[in-house]
Protein backbone atom coordinates (compact mmCIF):
# COMPACT_ATOMS: atom_id res chain seq x y z
CA UNK A 1 0.00 0.00 0.00
CA UNK A 2 0.72 3.31 -0.62
CA UNK A 3 3.40 4.82 3.00
CA UNK A 4 1.67 8.27 2.41
CA UNK A 5 -1.93 6.43 2.86
CA UNK A 6 -0.76 4.45 5.81
CA UNK A 7 0.26 7.34 7.37
CA UNK A 8 -3.03 9.21 6.83
CA UNK A 9 -5.54 6.13 8.38
CA UNK A 10 -2.87 6.29 11.15
CA UNK A 11 -3.30 10.03 11.92
CA UNK A 12 -7.04 9.41 11.67
CA UNK A 13 -7.34 6.89 13.79
CA UNK A 14 -4.94 8.20 16.63
CA UNK A 15 -6.49 11.12 16.32
CA UNK A 16 -9.82 9.32 17.43
CA UNK A 17 -8.16 7.43 20.03
CA UNK A 18 -6.72 10.54 21.30
CA UNK A 19 -9.88 12.82 20.86
CA UNK A 20 -11.49 9.69 22.81
CA UNK A 21 -9.17 9.43 25.52
CA UNK A 22 -9.21 13.50 25.61
CA UNK A 23 -12.70 12.91 26.20
CA UNK A 24 -12.90 9.88 29.33
CA UNK A 25 -9.86 11.86 31.06
CA UNK A 26 -11.77 14.90 31.50
CA UNK A 27 -14.80 12.49 32.65
CA UNK A 28 -12.67 10.51 35.05
CA UNK A 29 -11.24 13.42 36.16
CA UNK A 30 -14.07 14.70 37.74
CA UNK A 31 -15.46 11.05 39.00
CA UNK A 32 -12.02 10.50 40.96
CA UNK A 33 -12.21 14.29 42.42
CA UNK A 34 -15.76 13.93 43.06
CA UNK A 35 -14.89 10.68 45.42
CA UNK A 36 -11.67 12.44 46.94
CA UNK A 37 -14.38 15.30 47.85
CA UNK A 38 -17.47 12.82 49.14
CA UNK A 39 -20.10 13.53 46.14
CA UNK A 40 -20.97 11.62 43.41
CA UNK A 41 -19.37 13.64 40.49
CA UNK A 42 -21.51 13.73 36.92
CA UNK A 43 -24.00 10.91 37.05
CA UNK A 44 -26.71 12.44 35.07
CA UNK A 45 -25.96 11.78 31.67
CA UNK A 46 -25.96 7.98 30.52
CA UNK A 47 -25.43 5.12 32.99
CA UNK A 48 -22.71 6.42 35.47
CA UNK A 49 -22.70 9.88 33.89
CA UNK A 50 -20.59 8.48 30.44
CA UNK A 51 -21.91 10.35 28.54
CA UNK A 52 -21.51 13.34 30.09
CA UNK A 53 -18.48 13.93 27.38
CA UNK A 54 -20.69 14.52 24.79
CA UNK A 55 -23.19 16.12 26.28
CA UNK A 56 -20.30 18.97 27.06
CA UNK A 57 -19.13 19.19 23.61
CA UNK A 58 -22.47 20.13 22.03
CA UNK A 59 -23.06 22.28 24.48
CA UNK A 60 -19.79 23.80 23.76
CA UNK A 61 -20.21 23.64 19.96
CA UNK A 62 -23.54 25.34 20.50
CA UNK A 63 -22.23 28.49 21.88
CA UNK A 64 -21.51 31.85 20.42
CA UNK A 65 -18.11 32.33 19.37
CA UNK A 66 -17.41 35.86 20.40
CA UNK A 67 -14.43 38.11 19.64
CA UNK A 68 -13.66 41.37 21.96
CA UNK A 69 -13.58 44.58 20.38
CA UNK A 70 -10.08 45.15 21.27
CA UNK A 71 -9.19 41.88 20.37
CA UNK A 72 -6.21 41.27 17.48
CA UNK A 73 -8.65 39.33 15.33
CA UNK A 74 -6.01 37.39 13.45
CA UNK A 75 -3.85 36.52 16.54
CA UNK A 76 -6.92 35.98 18.71
CA UNK A 77 -8.37 33.20 15.99
CA UNK A 78 -4.95 31.65 15.65
CA UNK A 79 -3.68 31.29 18.84
CA UNK A 80 -5.98 28.29 19.85
CA UNK A 81 -4.90 25.98 16.70
CA UNK A 82 -1.75 26.69 17.48
CA UNK A 83 -2.40 25.45 21.20
CA UNK A 84 -4.54 22.21 19.49
CA UNK A 85 -2.06 21.41 16.31
CA UNK A 86 1.26 21.36 18.67
CA UNK A 87 -0.44 19.25 20.94
CA UNK A 88 -1.64 16.54 18.17
CA UNK A 89 1.44 16.83 16.67
CA UNK A 90 3.44 15.22 19.46
CA UNK A 91 1.67 11.77 18.74
CA UNK A 92 3.25 11.44 15.32
CA UNK A 93 6.53 9.89 17.12
CA UNK A 94 5.09 8.34 20.33
CA UNK A 95 5.19 4.59 20.34
CA UNK A 96 2.49 2.55 21.98
CA UNK A 97 4.33 -0.68 22.01
CA UNK A 98 7.05 -2.96 20.81
CA UNK A 99 8.08 -2.04 17.04
CA UNK A 100 7.04 -5.25 15.30
CA UNK A 101 8.20 -5.73 11.07
CA UNK A 102 5.34 -4.47 9.49
CA UNK A 103 3.70 -2.89 12.57
CA UNK A 104 5.96 -0.14 13.76
CA UNK A 105 3.33 1.12 16.56
CA UNK A 106 3.65 4.71 15.40
CA UNK A 107 3.18 6.92 13.01
CA UNK A 108 6.91 7.37 12.54
CA UNK A 109 10.05 6.34 14.30
CA UNK A 110 12.03 9.54 14.33
CA UNK A 111 15.52 9.07 15.80
CA UNK A 112 15.67 12.52 17.27
CA UNK A 113 12.10 11.30 18.83
CA UNK A 114 12.23 12.87 22.47
CA UNK A 115 13.96 16.16 21.14
CA UNK A 116 11.07 16.50 18.37
CA UNK A 117 8.26 15.88 21.39
CA UNK A 118 10.68 19.03 23.24
CA UNK A 119 10.37 21.16 20.54
CA UNK A 120 6.53 20.95 19.68
CA UNK A 121 6.08 21.73 23.46
CA UNK A 122 7.83 24.43 23.77
CA UNK A 123 5.80 25.90 20.75
CA UNK A 124 2.90 25.15 22.46
CA UNK A 125 3.19 28.07 24.58
CA UNK A 126 2.80 30.61 21.87
CA UNK A 127 -0.86 29.30 21.97
CA UNK A 128 -1.58 30.74 25.40
CA UNK A 129 1.04 34.00 25.41
CA UNK A 130 -0.75 34.74 22.38
CA UNK A 131 -4.08 33.74 23.45
CA UNK A 132 -4.05 36.08 26.24
CA UNK A 133 -2.53 39.30 24.52
CA UNK A 134 -4.79 38.85 21.32
CA UNK A 135 -7.39 39.51 23.75
CA UNK A 136 -7.18 42.49 24.14
CA UNK A 137 -7.83 42.95 28.38
CA UNK A 138 -5.82 42.80 31.48
CA UNK A 139 -6.28 39.43 33.16
CA UNK A 140 -5.90 37.45 30.26
CA UNK A 141 -2.87 39.31 29.77
CA UNK A 142 -1.65 39.07 33.27
CA UNK A 143 -2.31 35.14 32.56
CA UNK A 144 -0.54 35.04 29.62
CA UNK A 145 2.51 36.64 30.83
CA UNK A 146 2.84 34.04 33.79
CA UNK A 147 2.69 31.52 31.47
CA UNK A 148 5.28 32.39 29.20
CA UNK A 149 7.32 33.08 32.76
CA UNK A 150 6.61 29.98 33.76
CA UNK A 151 6.80 27.87 31.07
CA UNK A 152 10.18 28.82 30.24
CA UNK A 153 11.32 28.63 33.61
CA UNK A 154 10.01 25.24 33.96
CA UNK A 155 10.96 23.87 30.20
CA UNK A 156 14.80 24.36 30.94
CA UNK A 157 14.47 22.02 34.11
CA UNK A 158 12.37 19.50 32.39
CA UNK A 159 15.01 19.22 29.54
CA UNK A 160 17.76 18.70 31.81
CA UNK A 161 16.07 16.24 34.39
CA UNK A 162 15.13 14.21 30.66
CA UNK A 163 19.10 14.53 29.75
CA UNK A 164 19.82 11.90 32.29
CA UNK A 165 17.66 9.35 31.08
CA UNK A 166 19.18 10.33 27.64
CA UNK A 167 22.91 9.51 28.35
CA UNK A 168 21.82 5.97 30.51
CA UNK A 169 19.80 5.04 27.45
CA UNK A 170 22.47 6.61 24.96
CA UNK A 171 20.05 7.33 22.17
CA UNK A 172 17.19 9.92 21.49
CA UNK A 173 15.10 7.38 19.77
CA UNK A 174 11.97 7.05 22.40
CA UNK A 175 11.79 3.33 21.34
CA UNK A 176 15.38 2.68 21.22
CA UNK A 177 15.24 4.28 25.63
CA UNK A 178 12.42 1.93 26.11
CA UNK A 179 14.85 -1.12 24.58
CA UNK A 180 17.76 0.07 27.04
CA UNK A 181 15.03 -0.34 30.05
CA UNK A 182 14.31 -3.94 29.26
CA UNK A 183 16.26 -4.94 32.42
CA UNK A 184 16.01 -1.87 34.49
CA UNK A 185 13.51 0.82 34.78
CA UNK A 186 15.27 4.44 34.24
CA UNK A 187 12.93 5.19 37.03
CA UNK A 188 15.30 3.71 39.93
CA UNK A 189 18.76 4.95 38.78
CA UNK A 190 17.20 8.48 37.57
CA UNK A 191 14.93 8.41 40.67
CA UNK A 192 16.01 12.53 41.06
CA UNK A 193 15.04 13.15 37.01
CA UNK A 194 12.11 11.42 37.58
CA UNK A 195 11.05 13.77 40.71
CA UNK A 196 12.19 16.62 38.93
CA UNK A 197 10.86 15.74 35.77
CA UNK A 198 7.20 14.91 37.64
CA UNK A 199 7.50 18.64 39.70
CA UNK A 200 7.89 20.12 35.88
CA UNK A 201 5.49 18.30 34.23
CA UNK A 202 2.34 19.38 36.33
CA UNK A 203 3.93 23.20 35.79
CA UNK A 204 4.72 22.77 32.15
CA UNK A 205 1.01 21.92 31.58
CA UNK A 206 -0.50 24.63 33.97
CA UNK A 207 -2.06 22.16 36.01
CA UNK A 208 -2.82 22.48 40.13
CA UNK A 209 -0.70 23.28 41.78
CA UNK A 210 0.27 24.98 39.52
CA UNK A 211 -1.89 26.57 37.95
CA UNK A 212 -1.57 30.28 37.80
CA UNK A 213 -1.85 31.03 34.84
CA UNK A 214 -6.17 30.69 35.44
CA UNK A 215 -5.94 31.21 38.73
CA UNK A 216 -9.51 31.81 39.12
CA UNK A 217 -9.51 33.78 42.39
CA UNK A 218 -7.17 36.61 40.96
CA UNK A 219 -7.29 36.45 37.23
CA UNK A 220 -10.85 35.90 36.11
CA UNK A 221 -10.39 33.11 34.15
CA UNK A 222 -6.59 33.66 33.46
CA UNK A 223 -5.49 33.66 29.52
CA UNK A 224 -8.66 32.25 28.08
CA UNK A 225 -11.15 34.86 29.84
CA UNK A 226 -12.41 36.49 26.36
CA UNK A 227 -12.42 33.32 24.86
CA UNK A 228 -16.06 31.20 24.58
CA UNK A 229 -17.81 28.18 22.59
CA UNK A 230 -15.42 26.12 20.74
CA UNK A 231 -12.31 28.27 21.14
CA UNK A 232 -12.44 27.88 24.84
CA UNK A 233 -12.78 24.36 23.67
CA UNK A 234 -9.39 24.14 21.63
CA UNK A 235 -7.75 25.39 24.47
CA UNK A 236 -9.28 22.92 26.98
CA UNK A 237 -8.31 20.01 24.95
CA UNK A 238 -4.76 20.82 24.24
CA UNK A 239 -4.81 21.08 28.06
CA UNK A 240 -5.35 17.63 28.31
CA UNK A 241 -3.98 16.25 25.31
CA UNK A 242 -0.80 17.83 26.91
CA UNK A 243 -1.15 16.09 29.92
CA UNK A 244 -1.42 13.18 28.01
CA UNK A 245 1.90 13.49 26.38
CA UNK A 246 3.89 14.42 29.63
CA UNK A 247 2.31 11.70 30.70
CA UNK A 248 3.16 8.96 27.92
CA UNK A 249 6.54 10.55 28.19
CA UNK A 250 7.09 9.83 31.51
CA UNK A 251 5.82 6.38 30.69
CA UNK A 252 8.52 5.73 28.18
CA UNK A 253 11.23 7.32 29.38
CA UNK A 254 11.23 6.22 33.25
CA UNK A 255 8.20 3.43 33.59
CA UNK A 256 9.88 1.37 30.86
CA UNK A 257 6.90 2.16 27.79
CA UNK A 258 5.49 -1.15 26.82
CA UNK A 259 7.31 -3.66 28.60
CA UNK A 260 5.20 -5.75 31.46
CA UNK A 261 5.35 -5.98 35.14
CA UNK A 262 6.37 -8.85 36.86
CA UNK A 263 7.09 -10.82 33.81
CA UNK A 264 3.19 -10.58 32.68
CA UNK A 265 3.63 -10.54 29.23
CA UNK A 266 0.20 -12.19 28.35
CA UNK A 267 -0.95 -9.01 28.89
CA UNK A 268 -0.13 -7.13 25.40
CA UNK A 269 2.29 -4.18 25.79
CA UNK A 270 -0.19 -1.54 24.64
CA UNK A 271 -2.29 -2.06 27.47
CA UNK A 272 0.81 -1.63 29.89
CA UNK A 273 1.41 1.13 27.92
CA UNK A 274 -2.43 2.46 28.55
CA UNK A 275 -2.45 1.44 32.44
CA UNK A 276 0.65 3.23 32.64
CA UNK A 277 -0.08 6.38 31.28
CA UNK A 278 -3.64 6.40 33.15
CA UNK A 279 -1.21 6.21 36.34
CA UNK A 280 0.40 9.42 35.76
CA UNK A 281 -2.98 10.92 34.58
CA UNK A 282 -4.21 9.18 38.14
CA UNK A 283 -1.77 11.76 40.36
CA UNK A 284 -2.57 14.52 38.27
CA UNK A 285 -6.05 14.60 39.29
CA UNK A 286 -4.93 13.61 43.02
CA UNK A 287 -2.18 16.71 43.01
CA UNK A 288 -5.00 18.64 42.18
CA UNK A 289 -7.72 17.60 44.75
CA UNK A 290 -4.79 17.59 47.07
CA UNK A 291 -2.55 20.89 47.18
CA UNK A 292 -3.16 24.66 47.22
CA UNK A 293 -2.11 26.59 44.69
CA UNK A 294 1.37 28.03 45.65
CA UNK A 295 2.09 31.77 45.20
CA UNK A 296 4.14 33.22 42.09
CA UNK A 297 7.15 34.25 43.46
CA UNK A 298 7.45 30.67 45.14
CA UNK A 299 6.65 29.13 42.03
CA UNK A 300 9.53 31.12 39.97
CA UNK A 301 11.85 30.80 43.04
CA UNK A 302 11.13 26.94 43.45
CA UNK A 303 11.91 26.88 39.92
CA UNK A 304 14.94 28.63 39.37
CA UNK A 305 16.64 27.62 42.57
CA UNK A 306 15.60 24.45 43.69
CA UNK A 307 14.63 22.21 40.46
CA UNK A 308 17.19 23.54 37.91
CA UNK A 309 20.50 23.11 40.45
CA UNK A 310 18.82 19.31 41.40
CA UNK A 311 18.86 18.93 37.78
CA UNK A 312 22.14 20.32 36.81
CA UNK A 313 23.70 18.25 39.51
CA UNK A 314 22.01 15.25 38.40
CA UNK A 315 22.77 15.90 34.83
CA UNK A 316 26.66 15.72 35.90
CA UNK A 317 26.29 13.23 38.86
CA UNK A 318 24.79 11.07 35.81
CA UNK A 319 27.17 12.57 32.93
CA UNK A 320 30.42 11.39 35.81
CA UNK A 321 29.31 7.73 36.70
CA UNK A 322 28.30 6.75 33.04
CA UNK A 323 32.25 8.43 31.58
CA UNK A 324 34.02 6.50 34.07
CA UNK A 325 31.82 3.22 34.03
CA UNK A 326 30.29 2.71 30.67
CA UNK B 1 11.88 20.60 -6.10
CA UNK B 2 8.08 21.70 -5.28
CA UNK B 3 8.89 21.15 -1.39
CA UNK B 4 11.99 23.20 -2.09
CA UNK B 5 10.34 26.75 -3.98
CA UNK B 6 6.99 26.20 -1.66
CA UNK B 7 9.14 26.69 1.26
CA UNK B 8 11.47 29.47 -0.25
CA UNK B 9 8.32 31.70 -0.94
CA UNK B 10 7.23 31.03 2.90
CA UNK B 11 10.43 31.90 4.05
CA UNK B 12 10.61 35.48 1.91
CA UNK B 13 7.21 36.01 2.68
CA UNK B 14 7.21 35.55 6.45
CA UNK B 15 10.70 37.41 6.64
CA UNK B 16 8.94 40.33 4.56
CA UNK B 17 5.94 40.34 7.35
CA UNK B 18 8.41 40.24 9.92
CA UNK B 19 9.51 43.72 8.77
CA UNK B 20 6.58 45.02 7.51
CA UNK B 21 3.66 44.37 10.32
CA UNK B 22 2.87 46.76 12.15
CA UNK B 23 2.54 45.29 15.62
CA UNK B 24 5.46 43.90 17.00
CA UNK B 25 3.83 40.78 18.11
CA UNK B 26 2.24 40.02 14.64
CA UNK B 27 6.35 40.42 13.56
CA UNK B 28 7.05 37.46 16.49
CA UNK B 29 4.10 35.26 14.61
CA UNK B 30 6.03 35.92 11.29
CA UNK B 31 9.13 34.87 12.80
CA UNK B 32 7.80 31.93 14.03
CA UNK B 33 6.73 30.68 10.87
CA UNK B 34 9.77 31.64 9.58
CA UNK B 35 11.28 29.56 11.68
CA UNK B 36 9.15 26.53 11.38
CA UNK B 37 9.59 26.71 7.64
CA UNK B 38 13.71 26.76 8.21
CA UNK B 39 13.30 23.68 10.31
CA UNK B 40 11.37 22.15 7.36
CA UNK B 41 14.09 23.11 4.88
CA UNK B 42 16.92 21.29 7.19
CA UNK B 43 14.73 18.30 7.62
CA UNK B 44 14.74 18.24 3.38
CA UNK B 45 18.30 18.07 3.79
CA UNK B 46 18.39 15.59 6.02
CA UNK B 47 19.93 17.67 8.73
CA UNK B 48 17.49 16.08 12.03
CA UNK B 49 19.34 17.40 14.50
CA UNK B 50 19.64 20.70 13.55
CA UNK B 51 16.14 21.27 12.71
CA UNK B 52 15.13 20.04 15.75
CA UNK B 53 17.24 22.28 17.93
CA UNK B 54 16.71 25.14 15.64
CA UNK B 55 12.47 24.52 16.92
CA UNK B 56 13.90 24.26 20.03
CA UNK B 57 15.92 27.32 20.87
CA UNK B 58 15.24 29.30 18.71
CA UNK B 59 11.70 29.27 18.25
CA UNK B 60 11.10 27.51 22.02
CA UNK B 61 13.41 30.07 23.89
CA UNK B 62 14.64 32.95 22.00
CA UNK B 63 11.58 34.20 20.13
CA UNK B 64 9.29 33.50 23.67
CA UNK B 65 11.78 35.99 25.41
CA UNK B 66 11.06 38.61 22.23
CA UNK B 67 7.07 38.14 23.30
CA UNK B 68 7.86 38.07 26.60
CA UNK B 69 9.61 41.72 26.58
CA UNK B 70 6.95 42.72 24.19
CA UNK B 71 4.33 42.18 26.23
CA UNK B 72 6.07 43.66 28.93
CA UNK B 73 7.27 46.89 27.15
CA UNK B 74 3.89 48.08 26.31
CA UNK B 75 3.28 48.17 30.05
CA UNK B 76 6.08 50.36 30.52
CA UNK B 77 7.88 48.49 33.49
CA UNK B 78 11.00 50.57 35.15
CA UNK B 79 14.69 48.63 34.22
CA UNK B 80 15.31 46.08 37.33
CA UNK B 81 17.83 46.90 39.82
CA UNK B 82 20.72 44.38 40.88
CA UNK B 83 20.38 43.23 44.04
CA UNK B 84 23.36 43.28 46.77
CA UNK B 85 26.48 41.79 45.59
CA UNK B 86 26.53 38.09 46.49
CA UNK B 87 29.08 37.08 43.99
CA UNK B 88 32.10 36.88 45.87
CA UNK B 89 30.77 34.55 48.12
CA UNK B 90 29.86 32.34 45.26
CA UNK B 91 33.35 33.12 43.70
CA UNK B 92 35.46 30.28 45.17
CA UNK B 93 33.41 27.25 45.11
CA UNK B 94 32.25 28.23 41.01
CA UNK B 95 35.71 28.27 40.25
CA UNK B 96 36.22 25.22 41.95
CA UNK B 97 33.49 23.68 39.49
CA UNK B 98 34.97 25.51 36.98
CA UNK B 99 38.45 24.02 37.15
CA UNK B 100 36.40 20.34 37.98
CA UNK B 101 34.93 20.49 34.59
CA UNK B 102 38.11 22.09 32.51
CA UNK B 103 39.62 19.27 34.09
CA UNK B 104 37.52 16.21 32.73
CA UNK B 105 36.99 18.12 29.80
CA UNK B 106 40.62 18.08 29.29
CA UNK B 107 40.83 14.53 30.10
CA UNK B 108 38.10 13.34 27.65
CA UNK B 109 39.74 15.58 24.84
CA UNK B 110 43.47 14.05 26.10
CA UNK B 111 42.09 10.49 25.93
CA UNK B 112 41.19 10.61 22.86
CA UNK B 113 37.65 9.85 21.16
CA UNK B 114 37.27 6.49 19.57
CA UNK B 115 38.29 7.62 16.15
CA UNK B 116 34.96 7.31 13.91
CA UNK B 117 35.51 9.77 11.28
CA UNK B 118 32.28 11.06 9.25
CA UNK B 119 33.24 9.95 5.53
CA UNK B 120 32.95 13.15 3.05
CA UNK B 121 31.38 10.46 0.96
CA UNK B 122 28.33 9.84 3.39
CA UNK B 123 27.23 13.46 3.11
CA UNK B 124 25.05 12.39 0.29
CA UNK B 125 21.78 11.03 2.17
CA UNK B 126 22.40 7.28 1.94
CA UNK B 127 19.62 6.02 4.32
CA UNK B 128 16.76 7.25 6.07
CA UNK B 129 17.23 10.75 7.60
CA UNK B 130 18.44 10.52 10.92
CA UNK B 131 19.27 6.64 10.60
CA UNK B 132 23.19 6.68 12.75
CA UNK B 133 25.98 7.15 10.47
CA UNK B 134 24.15 9.34 8.24
CA UNK B 135 25.04 12.94 7.71
CA UNK B 136 22.46 15.22 9.78
CA UNK B 137 22.07 12.41 12.64
CA UNK B 138 22.31 12.93 16.18
CA UNK B 139 25.48 11.35 17.09
CA UNK B 140 27.31 12.06 14.01
CA UNK B 141 26.30 15.96 14.71
CA UNK B 142 27.28 16.22 18.66
CA UNK B 143 30.96 14.36 17.43
CA UNK B 144 31.53 16.87 15.21
CA UNK B 145 30.80 19.08 17.81
CA UNK B 146 32.93 18.11 20.44
CA UNK B 147 35.52 16.69 18.19
CA UNK B 148 37.14 18.62 14.97
CA UNK B 149 34.71 21.80 16.34
CA UNK B 150 35.44 21.59 20.06
CA UNK B 151 36.98 25.01 20.21
CA UNK B 152 35.06 27.05 18.25
CA UNK B 153 32.10 25.58 20.13
CA UNK B 154 33.67 26.83 23.30
CA UNK B 155 34.49 30.20 22.38
CA UNK B 156 31.41 30.83 21.12
CA UNK B 157 29.95 29.56 24.74
CA UNK B 158 32.39 31.90 26.61
CA UNK B 159 31.60 34.72 24.00
CA UNK B 160 27.58 34.40 24.86
CA UNK B 161 28.66 34.45 28.38
CA UNK B 162 30.67 37.79 28.20
CA UNK B 163 27.16 38.87 26.53
CA UNK B 164 25.21 37.81 29.78
CA UNK B 165 27.43 39.24 32.02
CA UNK B 166 27.49 42.61 29.93
CA UNK B 167 23.98 42.65 29.49
CA UNK B 168 23.05 42.48 33.31
CA UNK B 169 26.08 45.19 34.22
CA UNK B 170 24.40 47.76 31.37
CA UNK B 171 21.06 46.92 32.78
CA UNK B 172 21.37 47.22 36.05
CA UNK B 173 22.10 49.38 39.16
CA UNK B 174 24.87 47.96 40.84
CA UNK B 175 24.96 47.80 44.84
CA UNK B 176 28.23 47.62 46.46
CA UNK B 177 29.39 44.20 47.94
CA UNK B 178 27.92 44.13 51.42
CA UNK B 179 29.18 41.34 53.54
CA UNK B 180 26.99 40.47 56.36
CA UNK B 181 23.42 39.32 56.08
CA UNK B 182 22.26 41.55 57.95
CA UNK B 183 23.48 44.63 56.24
CA UNK B 184 22.75 42.79 52.97
CA UNK B 185 19.20 43.08 54.26
CA UNK B 186 19.06 46.49 55.01
CA UNK B 187 21.14 47.33 52.15
CA UNK B 188 18.00 45.71 50.28
CA UNK B 189 15.21 47.42 52.28
CA UNK B 190 16.92 50.95 51.27
CA UNK B 191 17.36 49.99 47.82
CA UNK B 192 13.64 48.79 47.70
CA UNK B 193 12.23 52.35 49.62
CA UNK B 194 14.37 54.53 47.07
CA UNK B 195 12.53 52.48 43.85
CA UNK B 196 9.57 53.44 45.83
CA UNK B 197 10.23 57.21 46.08
CA UNK B 198 11.25 57.40 42.64
CA UNK B 199 8.33 55.93 41.77
CA UNK B 200 6.17 58.64 43.42
CA UNK B 201 8.26 61.33 41.64
CA UNK B 202 7.13 60.04 37.94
Amino acid sequence: MNPWLIVLIKSAVLLLVVITSFAYAMLAERKVMGWMQMRPGPNRVGPWGLLQPAVDAVKLIMKEDLTPNTADPLIYRLAPFISLVTAFSVYAVIPFSEPAPGNLWAIGNVNAGILFVLALTSIGVYGISLGGWASGSKYPLLGSVRATAQMISYELSMSMSLIGVLILAGTTSLAGIVDAQHRLWFVIPQFVGFAVYLITAVAETNRAPFDLVEADAELVGGFNTEYSGLRFGLFFIAEYINMLTVSCIATLLFLGGWSPVAGLSIIPGVAWFVAKVALFMFVYVWLRSTFPRIRYDRLMAFGWKVLLPIAMLNLVVTAIVVAFTG
Amino acid sequence: MILFWGLAIVLIGSAVWVVAAKKPVHSVVGLLLHFAALAILYLSLSAEFLAVVQIIVYSGAILVLFLFVIALLSSGVAPFSMGPNRMPKAAVPAAILALIALGLLVYGVSRGVPAHPVPIAAAAPAGPVGAPGVFGSVADFGRALFTTNLLPFEITAFILMVAVVGVVLLAGEAVPYVPSRKRARRAEREMREAALRGGERQ
